[in-house]
C-alpha cells in the first residue's frame, strides 16, 4: 500500500476493531446499567461517561502512565508479551476507553425505551433471561444498536489526543489519519492534510446520513 | 384450586389479601384504580415479590416466605395478558405464538390456535398491521399456547371500544372453557366483571372488602333485566330527579325518586333494573 494511504487504512482498521470489541462489551454493560437496582448506579453511570468530560489528552496521559512498562500493570502485560504503549493494540485499548460512552449511552436508552412488559411477557412464556435478551430485547432495539455502532465508529475515526499520547507517530503502526493531518499541516503540506480531512469528513457525514435515514424508516414503519 | 395469601407494603397502604380460588373458575378482582389489583396479579406471576405470603396452585407451592420457596416466573405455569399486550414486534403473528411453545416446529398446532381467534390468515403479517382487537386476541392465544394452569388478565380490554369489548368478552369466555383453565381477571369495569365472572373479589385499599358470586355482590335479581351504567349528570325537578347515565357508549336519561336522587353523585356506578318484559326490538341497518 502506498505510504500516503497507510494512515487512512490504519484509521479504518482501528475504528472497525474498536467498534466490534466495544459492541460486545457495551451491550452487556448497557443491559446492566439499564436494569440494575443498585444504589451505586450513579457511580457506574459517572464512570462510563468520564471520557465525555475529560480532555482526550488527559485520558491518553493516564492510559500511557497506567500501561507504561514502568507501571505495575505494564509489567504484568510485558510478562505476557503484550506491549500497549506505542503499539496498534494500545490504540485499540485507548479507543475503546475513549469511545465507551458513545457505545453505551444509546444502548442504555434503547433498553430503557423498551416497555417493561416485553421482558416480563417473555418470562411468563417460560423463557430464560438469556433467551429474552437475544430473542426479544435486542431485536426490538435495532435503531439504538445502529446509532451506538455508527456513533462509536465515527467518533473513533476522529480521535486525536488519546491516539497521540498512547501511540505516538509511528508510520504504518500508529500514525492514523488524524495524526497524519496534524503532521502534514505542521510541515505546511496543506494538500495532503486537505486530502485526509476530506476523506474523514465525507465518511463521517455519509455514515451519519445512513443512520438518520434508517432510523426514519424504522419510525415510519411503526406508525403505519 | 389456588390459594393466595399475600402481604406487601405499597406506597400509601399495605396490600393484605387472602384468596381461595376454585379450579377452572373465572374469577375477577374488582375495585377502583390504585387499589392493588394489578399488584396481586404480578405477585401471583412472580413479577413482583411480596413481603410475606404463600401461593399454592393445584397442590404445588409457588411461593412461601416461611419455607423460603420462590419459583422464578418462567417456571410458574401462567399465561399473562398485559394491558399493553406486550406483543413482540420483531416477530410475525405466528412467530409470537410459536415463541410460547416449548417444542418448536409444530406449525399445525400454531395454525390451530390462530384459527381459534380468527387470525390464521394473518399468520405472516407484522404485528404493527393488526387492529386493536386482533392484537388483544393474539395476546390472549399466545398466553394460552403453553397450556398454563392459570390465566392472568390485567385489564385486557381497557384500550378497546365498547362494541368490540362485547365480542371479545364472549371469545374470552369460550376460550377459558375450551382450555378448561382457571382465569383471574383484574378490572374496574362493572359490566365486564358481572358478565364474565363465576366469583368476584372486591378490593379497596389493599383489602378484600366483599367476595361472592356476581348476583350476591351486585345484588342482581336474575329474573330482571340488569344494566350497568355510570351517572354523568343529574338534574333535579319538582317531583323527580333526572339522571343522565352512560350505558356502554350511549347516553340514557332515567327518572329517579328524590330519595335515590340525593344519594347519587356524578361518577357513581349504578345498576338499573327493569321488571317489565315488554321490549320491542328492531334490527339496526348500518349504511
Amino acid at each position: 500500500m502506498s505510504d500516503f494511504l497507510l494512515p487512512l487504512y490504519l484509521t479504518f482498521k482501528l475504528a472497525i476493531i474498536a467498534t466490534v470489541v466495544l459492541f460486545f462489551i457495551g451491550i452487556f454493560v448497557a443491559y446492566f446499567l439499564a436494569y440494575t437496582k443498585s444504589k451505586l448506579r450513579f457511580v457506574y453511570e459517572a464512570l462510563v461517561n468520564i471520557p465525555l468530560f475529560l480532555p482526550p489528552i488527559v485520558l491518553g496521559f493516564y492510559i500511557l502512565v497506567i500501561f507504561s512498562p514502568a507501571s505495575f500493570l505494564g509489567k504484568i502485560l510485558e510478562y505476557f508479551g503484550i506491549k500497549l504503549v506505542f503499539s496498534f493494540s494500545g490504540l485499540v485499548v485507548g479507543s475503546i476507553l475513549y469511545s465507551f460512552p458513545f457505545m453505551v449511552n444509546p444502548l442504555v436508552s434503547g433498553f430503557r425505551a423498551l416497555p417493561k412488559s416485553l421482558k416480563e411477557a417473555s418470562y411468563t412464556l417460560g423463557k430464560t433471561k438469556l433467551e429474552t435478551f437475544f430473542k426479544v430485547l435486542l431485536p426490538n432495539m435495532k435503531p439504538s444498536i445502529l446509532s451506538a455502532v455508527v456513533l462509536t465508529f465515527v467518533h473513533t475515526i476522529g480521535e486525536f489526543g488519546v491516539v497521540l499520547m498512547i501511540g505516538g507517530n509511528i508510520p504504518g503502526v500508529t500514525k492514523v489519519a488524524s495524526i497524519a493531518i496534524f503532521d502534514a499541516s505542521m510541515a505546511l503540506n496543506y494538500k495532503l492534510a486537505n486530502f485526509y480531512s476530506l476523506v474523514l469528513s465525507l465518511v463521517s457525514l455519509s455514515f451519519l446520513m445512513f443512520v438518520f435515514f434508517i432510523n426514519k424508516k424504522f419510525v415510519s414503519n411503526d406508525r403505519s | 384450586m389456588i390459594e393466595v395469601k399475600l402481604k406487601k407494603k405499597l406506597f400509601t397502604f399495605e396490600l393484605n389479601v387472602d384468596l381461595t380460588i376454585q379450579g377452572n373458575d373465572f374469577v375477577s378482582i374488582f375495585g377502583p384504580s390504585g387499589a392493588g389489583k394489578t399488584t396481586i396479579l404480578r405477585l401471583i406471576a412472580g413479577l413482583d415479590k411480596p413481603d410475606s405470603g404463600y401461593i399454592c396452585v393445584d397442590g404445588k407451592v409457588w411461593y412461601s416466605s416461611k419455607d423460603n420457596i420462590d419459583l422464578p416466573v418462567r417456571l410458574r405455569k401462567i399465561g399473562f395478558v398485559f394491558q399493553d399486550y406486550a406483543l413482540f414486534e420483531n416477530m410475525s403473528v405466528a412467530k409470537n405464538v410459536e415463541f410460547a411453545l416449548e417444542s418448536k416446529k409444530d406449525s399445525g398446532y400454531v395454525d390451530e390456535l390462530l384459527e381459534l381467534v380468527n387470525l390464521r390468515e394473518y399468520k405472516n403479517e407484522k404485528i404493527s398491521l393488526l387492529s386493536g382487537g386482533q392484537k388483544q386476541r393474539l395476546a390472549l392465544i399466545r398466553a394460552l399456547a403453553r397450556k398454563p394452569k392459570v390465566l392472568l388478565l390485567d385489564e385486557p380490554m381497557s384500550a378497546l371500544d365498547w362494541s368490540l369489548r362485547a365480542t371479545l368478552q364472549d371469545e374470552l369466555l369460550f376460550l377459558q372453557k375450551k382450555f378448561n383453565i382457571t382465569a383471574i381477571l383484574v378490572s374496574h369495569e362493572i359490566s365486564e366483571v358481572a358478565k364474565l365472572s363465576d366469583y368476584i373479589f372486591v378490593i379497596k385499599n389493599g383489602k378484600i372488602t366483599k367476595h361472592g358470586k356476581p348476583q350476591a355482590i351486585f345484588d342482581i335479581d336474575t329474573n330482571n333485566v340488569n344494566i350497568f351504567g355510570t351517572v354523568i349528570d343529574k338534574k333535579a325537578s319538582d317531583l323527580l330527579g333526572i339522571l343522565k347515565v352512560l350505558i356502554g357508549n350511549s347516553i340514557v336519561y332515567i327518572p329517579t325518586n328524590k330519595n335515590q336522587f340525593s344519594n347519587l353523585s356524578i361518577g357513581d356506578k349504578i345498576l338499573i333494573t327493569t321488571k317489565a318484559f315488554n321490549f320491542s326490538t328492531k334490527k339496526i341497518i348500518l349504511d
